[in-house]
C-alpha cells in the first residue's frame, strides 16, 4: 500500500483563553489513505473545525506531526502554507464563498491564478465546470446561480488545481435535502472519477453514512475509528 | 498574480462599489485640481510681474537721492548736472543713456473739462526710449523744447481719454497745467496699469518746463531721480560703480556712506521673483493640504473595504493567495484610485487655470496662469504617491489577516 494522503501523528491545538489555556486538539493521530472518503462527525466543540482547518493548512497545531501528500506541514511559513493549500487541497465551503462581483469562470480560475498559472487557464477552469455540469452556466455571476449550482461552482473551484485532498466543511449545510443529495452525490461521483480523496465535515448521519468511514470527534479526541 | 491582473481585478472592484469609488476619488481630485491651478495662478502671477517689470525698460538703473538703508545726514539732491557727468562715456564706458526726471503734481484742464489733479513728469528726449513708450499720435519732447524751456506736454491716453473723451486727434489741443496753456504734441501709446502705478495717466513735459514752471524745488537744478540706461545687461554692475563714483565725487561723501540710492531693475526683478515665488508656495501648501485630506479619505474608505471583505480576503488565502498576492490587490485598488482621482484633478485643475485666465482678461487685468509641464508631474508624483503611502496600512491590515479568523468572520 501506498503512503497515506494524510498521517497525522498527535496533534495538538492549544488556545490561550484569558488566564486559562483550552485545548480544542489533545492528541489526534489519523491516517487517510489516498482516493478514501471519510466524514468527521461530533458536537459542537468537539474539535472538528480546528481539525479541519489544521488538515485543510488554514493554522497549524501546538505540537504533533501532520505530513500532507508527502510534505511536512507542521514547521512551514505563512507563505508555504499558502502554496500548500493552493496546490494540495480544495475546499468546499458550507456557505459557498464564491466572489459575487466576477463570473463563475473567473471564480473557478482564481486558484489557478494564484498557481502563478498563465496559459491554459480558461481551458482548465471551463473543464472543471464541465466536470460538475456547470458547462451553460459559466458566465453567470453567483448572485444569478440558485443556491446548488454555487455549490457545484465552488466544487469545480476546489478542483480545478487537481489537489490531493478536498475539504468539504458542512457542504449541504445551506441546501435543502433534495440540492444536498445531489451535490453530495457530484462529490462521490468525482471520487471515483478522479480518485480525489475526500473528506467530508458533517452534523448529517444520512451524509456520513455514504462515506466509506466516520471519524467521530469528542472533547479533542478521536472516539473510535 | 502579475500587475496585469491585479490592475484589472483593482478596477472590477472599483467598478462594483462606483459611488463610493467616485466619493473617494473626489477627494484627491479636488486636491490636485487646487494643487495645479494655485500653481498656475502663482506662475502667471510671476510671468505677468516679470513682463511688467521688463515693459518698464531694459538695463535701466534708477538713482535717487537718499539712503534708505543707512540714515545720512543732509543728503545732497541730484542734479542736472549730476546727470550730465553720467552721461560721460570716457568717465563711464557702461552707460548707455543718462535721463534725469522731475516728478510732481499739478492741476490739469482743458476748455471743455473741469481740473483734475495729476501726476506730471518733467523729462527729457533720453526719456522715451528708456521707458519703452510709443506714440500713437505726435511727436515726442525734443532736446530743443527741452533747451528753449518749451510749453509743449505729451499726454497719456487715459488724460486724453479724460479731458476729451478721445484719444485721436487730440494733438494740437491746448491743456491747461496749473493754469498755464501747454500744446499737446503727443499721445502716448496704452502700457495698461503694471505693480508700479498706472502709467496711462501722465503728462510728461519738457525737465527745463516743469523745474521752472511747474514744480518748485529749492534749486532750479535739482531733480528727483536720473534713470541709467546701461550698456547691456551684463554691465549692469559695472555702470552701477561707474555711477557711484561719479556721485560720491561730486557730492564729496565720506567713504562707505552714500548720499544716493541705485536700484537696479535685476534687483525689483529679484525681490518680484523671491515674492511670487514665495506666493506660489503658499498657495501650493494651502491646495496640498486638502490633497492630504484626500489621501486620509483614501485610507479610510480601503479601511471599511478591507473590513467590510475580511471573508473574501480569507477565501482568497484558503485557495493559495500569499501575503503579497492580497498586499498587491489592496494597494493597487487605491493607487487606482489615487491616479484616476490625479488624472481628472489635473484637467480639473487645468480647466480652473483657463477659467481664472477669463476671469482676469474680462476684468481687465492681462493675466496668463501657466500649467507648468512640472507641476503636472509633481501633482502627479504626490497623488500617487498618497494613494500608495495611504494604501499600506490598510493593506497591510488585510494581509496579515489570519485565514482561519476572515473566514470565520461575519
Amino acid at each position: 500500500m501506498s503512503a497515506p494522503v494524510i498521517h497525522a501523528d498527535k496533534l495538538v491545538k492549544v488556545y490561550q483563553m484569558g488566564e486559562q489555556q483550552v485545548c480544542a486538539l489533545c492528541g489526534v493521530s489519523l491516517r487517510i489513505e489516498r482516493g478514501e472518503v471519510v466524514s468527521i462527525m461530533g458536537p459542537s466543540g468537539s474539535g472538528k473545525s480546528t481539525l479541519m482547518n489544521i488538515l485543510g493548512c488554514l493554522d497549524l497545531p501546538t505540537s504533533g506531526d501532520y505530513t500532507l501528500d508527502g510534505e511536512a506541514v507542521s514547521e512551514l511559513k505563512d507563505d508555504q502554507l499558502a502554496d500548500i493549500r493552493n496546490r494540495k487541497v480544495g475546499f468546499v465551503f458550507q456557505s459557498f464563498n464564491l466572489l459575487s462581483r466576477t463570473t463563475a469562470l473567473a471564480n473557478v480560475e482564481l486558484p489557478l491564478r494564484y498557481a502563478g498559472m498563465k496559459a491554459g487557464r480558461k481551458e482548465q477552469a471551463r473543464a472543471a465546470l464541465d466536470s460538475v455540469g456547470l458547462s451553460d452556466r459559466m458566465t453567470h455571476r453567483p448572485t444569478e446561480l440558485s443556491g446548488g449550482q454555487q455549490q457545484r461552482v465552488a466544487i469545480a473551484r476546489a478542483l480545478v488545481n487537481n489537489p490531493a485532498i478536498i475539504m468539504a466543511d458542512e457542504p449541504t449545510g445551506n441546501l435543502d435535502s433534495k440540492v444536498g443529495k445531489e451535490i453530495i452525490a457530484l462529490l462521490l461521483e468525482l471520487n471515483r472519477k478522479k480518485g480525489t480523496t475526500l473528506i467530508i465535515i458533517t452534523h448529517d448521519p444520512n451524509v456520513a453514512a455514504q462515506t466509506q468511514r466516520i471519524i467521530h470527534l469528542r472533547d479533542g479526541l478521536v472516539e473510535e475509528v | 498574480m502579475n500587475i496585469t491582473q491585479a490592475i484589472l481585478e483593482a478596477l472590477e472592484s472599483l467598478n462594483a462599489n462606483r459611488l463610493r469609488a467616485g466619493l473617494t476619488m473626489l477627494g484627491i481630485i479636488i486636491g490636485v485640481g487646487a494643487v495645479i491651478a494655485m500653481l498656475s495662478v502663482g506662475q502667471g502671477a510671476q510671468a505677468t510681474i516679470t513682463s511688467a517689470i521688463s515693459g518698464i525698460g531694459t538695463n535701466l538703473l534708477f538713482v535717487s537721492s537718499g539712503n534708505m538703508t543707512n540714515d545720512v545726514r543732509n543728503p545732497k539732491p541730484l542734479t542736472l548736472a549730476d546727470a550730465q557727468a553720467m552721461a560721460d562715456p570716457l568717465v563711464n564706458p557702461d552707460v548707455a543713456a543718462v535721463a534725469p526726471a522731475i516728478q510732481g503734481s499739478a492741476d490739469v484742464s482743458s476748455t471743455s473739462q473741469k481740473t483734475r489733479r495729476n501726476s506730471i513728469i518733467g523729462v527729457t528726449p533720453e526719456y522715451f526710449p528708456m521707458q519703452n513708450y510709443t506714440l500713437t499720435e505726435g511727436v515726442f519732447i525734443t532736446q530743443d523744447q527741452v533747451l528753449g524751456q518749451a510749453s509743449v506736454a505729451v499726454i497719456g491716453p487715459t488724460i486724453a481719454d479724460q479731458l476729451y473723451g478721445t484719444h485721436v486727434g487730440v494733438v494740437g489741443e491746448t491743456i491747461r497745467i496749473s493754469g498755464q496753456p501747454f500744446h499737446v504734441i503727443g499721445v502716448l501709446a496704452s502700457k495698461g496699469g503694471s505693480s508700479f502705478g498706472n502709467q496711462d495717466n501722465r503728462i510728461l513735459v519738457p525737465i527745463s518746463t516743469a523745474q521752472v514752471r511747474l514744480i518748485h524745488r529749492a534749486s532750479t537744478n535739482e531733480v528727483d531721480q536720473i534713470l541709467v540706461q546701461t550698456t547691456s545687461a551684463a554691465t549692469v554692475t559695472q555702470a552701477t560703480d561707474e555711477v557711484s563714483q561719479v556721485l560720491r565725487q561730486r557730492h564729496r561723501t565720506p567713504v562707505g556712506i552714500d548720499d544716493f540710492t541705485i536700484f537696479s531693475q535685476k534687483d525689483v526683478l529679484s525681490i518680484a521673483t523671491t515674492v511670487t515665488g514665495v506666493f506660489t508656495i503658499f498657495l501650493g501648501g494651502i491646495s496640498g493640504i486638502s490633497l492630504l485630506v484626500g489621501g486620509i479619505g483614501i485610507m479610510n474608505i480601503m479601511l471599511v473595504s478591507v473590513t467590510e471583505r475580511t471573508r473574501e480576503i480569507g477565501l482568497r488565502k484558503a485557495l493559495g493567495a500569499r501575503r503579497r498576492d492580497i498586499l498587491l490587490q489592496f494597494l493597487t485598488e487605491s493607487s487606482m484610485l489615487s491616479l484616476f482621482g490625479g488624472i481628472i484633478g489635473i484637467i480639473l485643475g487645468w480647466l480652473l487655470s483657463l477659467l481664472i485666465g477669463r476671469i482676469a482678461a474680462a476684468t481687465g487685468n492681462a493675466f496668463n496662469p501657466v500649467v507648468g509641464i512640472n507641476s503636472i508631474l509633481l501633482a502627479t508624483i504626490f497623488s500617487a504617491a498618497v494613494g500608495l503611502f495611504f494604501g499600506i496600512y490598510p493593506a497591510n491590515r488585510a494581509a496579515s489577516l489570519e485565514p482561519v479568523e476572515a473566514l470565520r468572520y461575519e
